[in-house]
């Protein structure tokens, strides 16, 4: 096909593509039914990945058909599904506005060395066990970083205007929400990585696709032996180079009429900027593809094959720092947790830390905010990976949200009886925190908010009664740690299960006989 | 917000209900004693009928929504909302009877309607699980959010003892006439939760009540001028103990009982008897009682009991 037609088939699907995941990721009223997730989610490489690796279930075989489509088409994931890549076009493009001043095309060298070891170290500290590296560069988590931490606050103050406007007038479907900020550590990565891949696109378009990103390279080796490609048309071109200066992955090499395909991304410019219709997409040809195997770097095996050994033995010790959380105690904070607490559905903090790659979308899904970017909670390696922050919010009893959310398994679903009785921590009472030990007013704050009267009021001195926590049947959820109104310390606080465990159900005893007749 | 309300009071004064005072809301007019009822009953108690049909029967009895309604007012009426739990369950006020008490209004000629809650659990949820909003909307009413602090503005209570200010919701400050509907509750903290308690609902910081005497800050509250100008108290299903948020229907008495009063102190007083307890007993009742807010001996009550 030589029709410029294609390229415009790909600009409006991207926008498309890029446009669903913006909202997917900024949707703070929870428009999106549980049910929307796993569709818009399917064909997403890196959870799709992971989560078959996890469950194996065919509603994350999304990574098969992106492989498949791949060795069918090409890179078309990279133009046409990846949030990320569609989002760096836009930046591209907004460069090119300035007079092409700022950017700069034309054919360029592959980073051969980078981009494998890149794809090499995060795949091998992968199969390890470590998905920290994944967890940073997947792009699809990089993405809804973006967005949450960056655009989500903009698209905030937005409703937040528009609720106090249309409050005027009586209107209150449109309501506020209040703004509340992750712990400034957690912005670091993604702060980063905005600026890293925001100058790259603006400057030199799909240069972080084909250096850094793993996924791409990993697309780029399988796209070399694809069916469909762009190629030259020998007869007509000129060698006028009008390819090479519309093309993003800067891939085209013009004057010796070939075109890199680790590196393409199925954009179509090339086509489009084509004035002889010399570039066109179509069925690989036998002898071109031979010629291009024939191309194939003989030292890359090597480099492979070295930098497996390398990986082995650095995994090991960045895992046994990233993967179990050492307890946090510090003298200073009296709450004295010893293990961070990870969400309903993960089964314990090193399956869960294992598993996330920090895509934040369970933190917006979450309706109480519970969900919170980490830290430093479950060790420098799970930096951003959420973790129930119970000073944010509190689990509500009755939801399942982020359960229904996840993309990569690393919350798995849980039936809403179930996720009842899981306990993913259990509620620790301070009494020399307490009001009622230290004002000798009444309080109990906790147990009002707790669900199962784990926390439950028993008599202390005069009238007054203080809380007591029955563990087996507390559950975690930190409502009575959130209630808690000490501060800065609270009475009452959660210490995370390193393993979920089950917890009892509360018992119920019948009541005496209703009154028949008024008591007064 | 503000604006608006200066609008109301200045502009809606000279209109259709302008005749009836100088200047100033309506609010004010009533502030500090109860409504002109017209009947002399304390208390209105009913029993044995479903929560609406009380209603209709107990109000009848205080001589119907007009005594307090006017025509083009603003009415605010305030459920207990707090909990993401479904009717039937006893955490929340009875959906069925709020959406009676709306219609209500709107007969007595009420120009609007609201209805808010600052919830525990999250807002969303609790207005939508406990039939609240659909009963609202049913009834022609605005469900009107309180999950944000910009909603709320600073008031003072110049005699409270332990609380001299507190952020209340807009819709208290704008509203004609304020209707609170609780829900009869044993509860964890203030050991019954009623129509005192309930105003923990139209404010914004409730951990600072908890910090500072949250008994004597429950009856510092009353003391506010924007008073309910009539309480009506949902006690069909009385969650009797793991209250306020209840963990099973094991904790209800079917008790399919309602009661209505312009004194908050004494329909609270009334509940902690059904509850089985002494009204003196409940450090808030009997604090509020004690500054004079309003009465608790109820056998010195003009009481009108009614069977269905």
């Amino acid at each position: 096909m030589k029709s410029s037609a294609l390229k415009h088939i790909r600009t409006v699907f991207a926008v498309l593509v890029l446009l669903l995941f913006t909202f997917l990721f900024i949707d703070f009223r929870g428009v999106l039914g549980d049910k929307a997730f796993g569709p818009i989610l399917y064909l997403q490489f890196v959870p799709s990945f992971l989560k078959f690796a996890i469950a194996g279930v065919v509603a994350s075989t999304g990574f098969i058909a992106v492989l498949v489509l791949t060795v069918l088409t090409g890179r078309t994931y990279c133009s046409f599904l990846c949030p990320l890549g569609i989002m760096q076009d836009g930046i591209s493009r907004i460069g090119g506005l300035f007079k092409r001043r700022f950017r700069k095309y034309g054919y360029k060298k592959p980073y051969t060395i980078l981009r494998y070891f890149i794809l090499v170290m995060t795949a091998g500290i992968l199969a390890l066990g470590g998905v920290y590296v994944l967890t940073i560069l997947d792009p699809y988590s990089t993405f809804g970083r973006f967005i949450t931490y960056f655009a989500q606050p903009v698209a905030l103050v937005i409703n937040n205007l528009l609720a106090s406007v249309l409050g005027k007038f009586d209107i209150y479907s449109v309501y506020r929400v209040d703004i509340k900020p992750y712990e400034l550590a957690a912005y670091i990565v993604p702060a980063a990585f905005l600026s890293l891949v925001g100058i790259l696109s603006f400057r030199y378009g799909r240069l972080y696709c084909n250096t850094v990103c793993p996924v791409g390279t990993l697309l780029g080796l399988l796209s070399k032996v694809s069916l469909f490609r762009i190629r030259f048309d020998e007869e007509k071109c000129t060698r006028c180079g009008r390819c090479a200066m519309a093309c993003k992955s800067s891939c085209i090499d013009f004057l010796n009429k070939k075109v890199d395909l680790s590196r393409c991304v199925n954009c179509f410019n090339c086509i489009d900027a084509c004035k002889e219709n010399g570039m066109s997409y179509g069925l690989v040809r036998l002898k071109q593809k031979s010629e291009d195997d024939a191309g194939t770097d003989a030292s890359r095996r090597g480099f492979i094959a070295g930098s497996i050994a390398l990986i082995a033995g650095g995994s090991q010790l960045l895992r046994a720092q990233g993967t179990t959380p050492s307890p946090t105690k510090d003298s200073t904070v009296k709450e004295d947790r010893l293990y961070p607490v990870s969400p309903p559905g993960s089964a314990g903090i090193s399956i869960f830390t294992s598993r996330c790659t920090a895509c934040t979308l369970c933190v917006n899904a979450c309706p109480t905010n519970v969900l919170q970017p980490s830290v430093s909670e479950y060790g420098f390696a799970g930096i951003m990976q959420p973790r129930m922050d119970f000073h944010s919010g509190f689990c509500n009893y009755d939801c399942t949200r982020c359960t229904d959310v996840c993309p990569t398994g690393a919350i798995m679903p849980l039936m809403i009886e179930a996720k009842k009785l899981t306990q993913i921590g259990k509620a620790v009472f301070n009494k020399e925190n307490c009001i009622v030990h230290t004002e000798k007013t009444a309080c109990g704050a906790c147990s009002e908010h707790c669900p199962t009267k784990a926390c439950h009021m028993v008599p202390y001195e005069g009238n007054l009664l203080i809380p007591e926590v029955k563990d087996e049947i507390c559950i975690g959820c930190g409502a009575c740690e959130y209630a808690c109104p000490t501060r800065p310390y609270r009475a009452i606080f959660v210490d995370g299960n390193p393993l979920h465990e089950a917890a009892s159900k509360p018992e119920t005893e019948e009541l005496q006989a209703v009154p028949s007749e008024f008591p007064f | 917000m503000k604006r608006r309300n200066f609008l109301r009071s200045s502009l809606g004064a000279g209109l259709a209900a302008g005749a009836y005072m100088s200047f100033g809301s309506y609010g004010k007019a009533f502030a500090g004693k109860p409504f002109p009822s017209g009947t002399n009953y304390d208390l209105i108690a009913v029993m044995g009928g479903e929560p609406a049909a009380m209603f209709d029967m107990g109000i009848q009895a205080m001589g119907g929504m007009g005594t307090f309604v006017r025509k083009g007012q603003k009415v605010l009426v305030k459920p207990n909302i707090g909990w993401d739990v479904v009717p039937g369950k006893g955490g929340n006020t009875n959906p069925a009877l709020v959406k009676r008490i709306i219609e209500h209004c709107y007969r007595a000629g009420a120009k609007e309607v609201y209805v808010f809650d600052n919830t525990c659990d999250n807002w969303i949820k609790c207005y939508n699980n406990s039939g609240i909003e659909q009963a609202v909307k049913d009834a022609g009413g605005k469900i009107v959010p309180g999950n944000s602090e910009s909603y709320y503005q600073e008031i003072s209570i110049p005699n409270g003892k332990k609380l001299t200010t507190a952020k209340v919701h807009e819709l208290v400050l704008e509203s004609d006439v304020f209707i609170n509907v609780p829900v009869l509750k044993h509860h964890s903290s203030a050991m019954m939760t009623g129509a005192l308690k309930n105003m923990m609902g139209v404010v914004w910081d409730r951990g600072y009540w908890h910090r500072n005497h949250l008994n004597q800050c429950i009856a510092d509250y009353a003391l506010y001028q924007k008073k309910p100008q009539l309480n009506v108290m949902d006690a069909y299903n009385v969650m009797m103990r793991n209250g306020p948020r209840g963990v099973s229907v094991a904790d209800l008495s079917n008790m399919k009982s309602l009661m209505i009063s312009t004194d908050w102190v004494a329909i609270d007083a009334a509940g902690a008897k059904m509850m089985g307890k002494e009204p003196s007993s409940i450090e808030h009742i009997a604090l509020a009682a004690g500054m004079g807010i309003g009465k608790m001996d109820l056998s010195t009550m003009n009481i009108h009991r009614m069977k269905m």
